[in-house]
């Protein structure tokens, strides 16, 4: 276990076989999560995966079925009131009011927190000032673009300094420079040492910023690791050599044949191999291939993507698929 | 701070919230207040010579209590459709992840409805002044008749609430509203006096606690007998806020959106 401050930490979060069931069908079915403190937890799945729903459980706004779950060392079940003070929760639909200014949604939300008038005040304006947003301030949310509206609303989730954080997959539909905006407003968030859970649907945004991922599908978690262990359970890297000419496909399997374990695969002209730095790198390859006089269009090695990983674990690539099943599960059970 | 004097607080600040709003969303409540004037409109100059009122000079007299009240009802679509929209775009969760008083929300949104019932009132009385009502109690009498109408009218948000907490849509919550509203303020001695229906929809009339508010109010602006309708009308509204706060509160408290 990591330390904070020379003090032994328990984890900022515990979730232990946590279940739950909107009628029939099941959106979680006993999913084990763990993330230290100062440390990104990324909850990587298609829509309907059951993402959501776990974020509701954690933030105290969704009763579990069984299971336990506890945040900043307080159960969700029994100290929810207590745990609504330590915790920040940024949604997918940025929950900011369209009709108040960036100022008084942040004035609002402190003083819901009961920070007191005058602190909540100041620290709204300390928050519009770090998510540059003062000189919006003083115009209504409803004015603000996709991108203004998501830090305020993550500026929202951080009035009360939380020590944990909860992320609903917060740069969904947002533009390539606010989503960089966002990412590193969240890693300086835990380098000043707050605990993340953040969903998302992207795998670059939880191989950018997750230090631990669970991959989810069908309320289940089916791998769990760092971006590397499991790209690794994928396998390593692979040098792929496209030909010129077809017919030079088994010149160039029986010249690279001696480098790797397996032989080399070769379909539509492009030879895969694994690659094993132990017997020779790229150069290796090149020179035996050009001994064997295959012609070469184009060489490259590829590391395995989280694409990749998501692929071999579910079968199906993380596109979203049964749109909103999720969503509509739930409306139905209320 | 104790418990008590925190939810105090919280249900100021989600109150000033609303009010903030309202000025800011002309549209919605704008609409309610609209609605009522082409009710008076249609019921003074188009079926007003129709309705045998005995006992009231004009028409006017007669119709503008029922009116008003009926606004009063009708302003329960503006708590409806503001708390779905909420409830939509995510803000209740926002609300329900914050350490705030879980009555807070509900109650911050219906003391900021009475406000703008207070505003609907206003046009109704100078629009009612106009087609030719007059008030002919005591200022004291007319200003409990105010009252008494605000009453009611937050008892109708709590009612609308507990509806938008129920519904899935503000489009849902709109259409079951209509389906409460229409019934029980037409079949009532709001507009045509309920000894001029069938006897099952006077029936119905009579114990109507709409023509109750309806009948307190003509006491108190008209000086028409009042018998128990006063006390009725304010015991109705009392127990109406009761039933439908504990209601929603309790559906707030559990899980409400998707």
């Amino acid at each position: 276990m990591r330390t904070l401050r020379g003090m032994p930490t328990e984890p900022a979060i515990e979730v232990r076989d946590l279940r739950k069931a909107f009628g029939d069908v099941q959106a979680l079915c006993g999913i084990d999560l763990s993330a230290p403190p100062g440390t990104i937890l990324g909850l990587l799945g298609p829509n309907g995966a059951g993402k959501t729903t776990a974020v509701r459980i954690l933030t105290t706004l969704l009763p579990p079925d069984g299971g336990t779950a506890r945040v900043a060392g307080l159960d969700v079940v029994k100290d929810a009131a207590a745990l609504r003070a330590r915790i920040g929760l940024a949604g997918q639909y940025a929950a900011v009011d369209e009709n108040l200014t960036g100022f008084e949604n942040l004035e609002m939300v402190g003083r819901l927190y009961h920070l007191g008038r005058a602190p909540a005040r100041e620290r709204a304006g300390e928050l519009l000032e770090r998510f540059s947003l003062t000189d919006a301030g003083d115009r209504m949310a409803k004015t603000y673009s996709g991108g203004m509206r998501r830090r305020l609303d993550l500026a929202a989730a951080l009035v009360a300094r939380p020590p944990v954080l909860f992320l609903d997959e917060p740069t969904t539909g947002l533009d390539p420079v606010s989503r960089l905006q966002l990412w590193e407003t969240i890693e300086a968030r835990v380098a000043a040492g707050t605990t993340v859970l953040l969903t998302t649907q992207y795998l670059d945004e939880a191989d950018r910023l997750a230090d631990r991922i669970a991959v989810i599908d069908h309320g289940q978690v089916i791998a769990e690791g760092t971006p590397d262990e499991l790209k690794t359970q994928v396998g390593g890297e692979r040098l792929e050599v496209t030909l010129e000419d077809y017919s030079e496909e088994r010149a160039a399997v029986e010249a690279l044949a001696p480098l790797a374990d397996e032989r080399p695969k070769c379909e539509h002209g492009i030879l895969v191999m694994p690659l094993d730095q132990a017997r020779g790198d790229i150069a290796e390859a090149v020179r035996r291939l050009d001994a064997a006089d295959v012609h070469i269009a184009d060489i490259a090695v590829r590391r395995p993507t989280l694409d990749d990983v998501f692929l071999v674990l579910t079968g199906h690539a993380a596109e979203p698929e049964e749109e909103e099943a999720e969503q509509r599960a739930e409306e139905a059970a209320a | 701070m104790s418990a008590l004097a925190y939810t105090v607080a919280d249900t100021a600040v989600v109150a000033r919230r609303n009010l903030l709003r309202i000025p800011r969303q002309p549209d919605l409540w704008v609409s309610f207040t609209i609605q009522p004037i082409m009710f008076v409109l249609l019921f003074v100059y188009v079926f007003g010579g129709a309705i045998q009122t005995p006992g009231f000079d004009d028409y006017a007299d007669f119709l503008m209590p029922g009116i008003m009240a009926q606004t009063m009802a009708f302003g329960g679509f503006v708590t409806a459709i503001g708390l779905s929209d909420d409830l939509r775009k995510g803000l209740i969760d926002r609300f329900r992840s914050l350490p705030m008083a879980r009555s807070a929300v509900l109650a911050g949104r219906t003391l900021a409805d009475v406000a703008t019932n207070a505003v609907s009132i206003v046009v109704i009385v100078v629009v009612g002044l106009l087609v030719g009502f007059n008030f002919s109690t005591s200022p004291v009498e007319v200003a409990a008749g105010l009252g008494l109408l605000l009453l009611f009218g937050y008892a109708f948000s709590w009612i609308f609430a507990f509806i938008a907490l129920y519904s899935s849509s503000p489009e849902g919550a709109q259409s079951l509203g209509f389906i409460v509203i229409f019934p029980i303020t037409f079949a009532s001695s709001a507009f045509a006096p309920p000894d001029s229906m069938p006897a099952a929809v006077e029936a119905f009339a009579n114990a109507n606690p709409f023509s109750t508010v309806v009948d307190a109010t003509r006491a108190l602006f008209v000086g028409a007998p009042a018998g128990n309708d006063v006390w009725g009308a304010v015991l109705w509204s009392v127990g109406l806020i009761l039933v439908f706060a504990a209601l929603s509160v309790h559906k707030y408290r559990r899980a409400v959106s998707s």
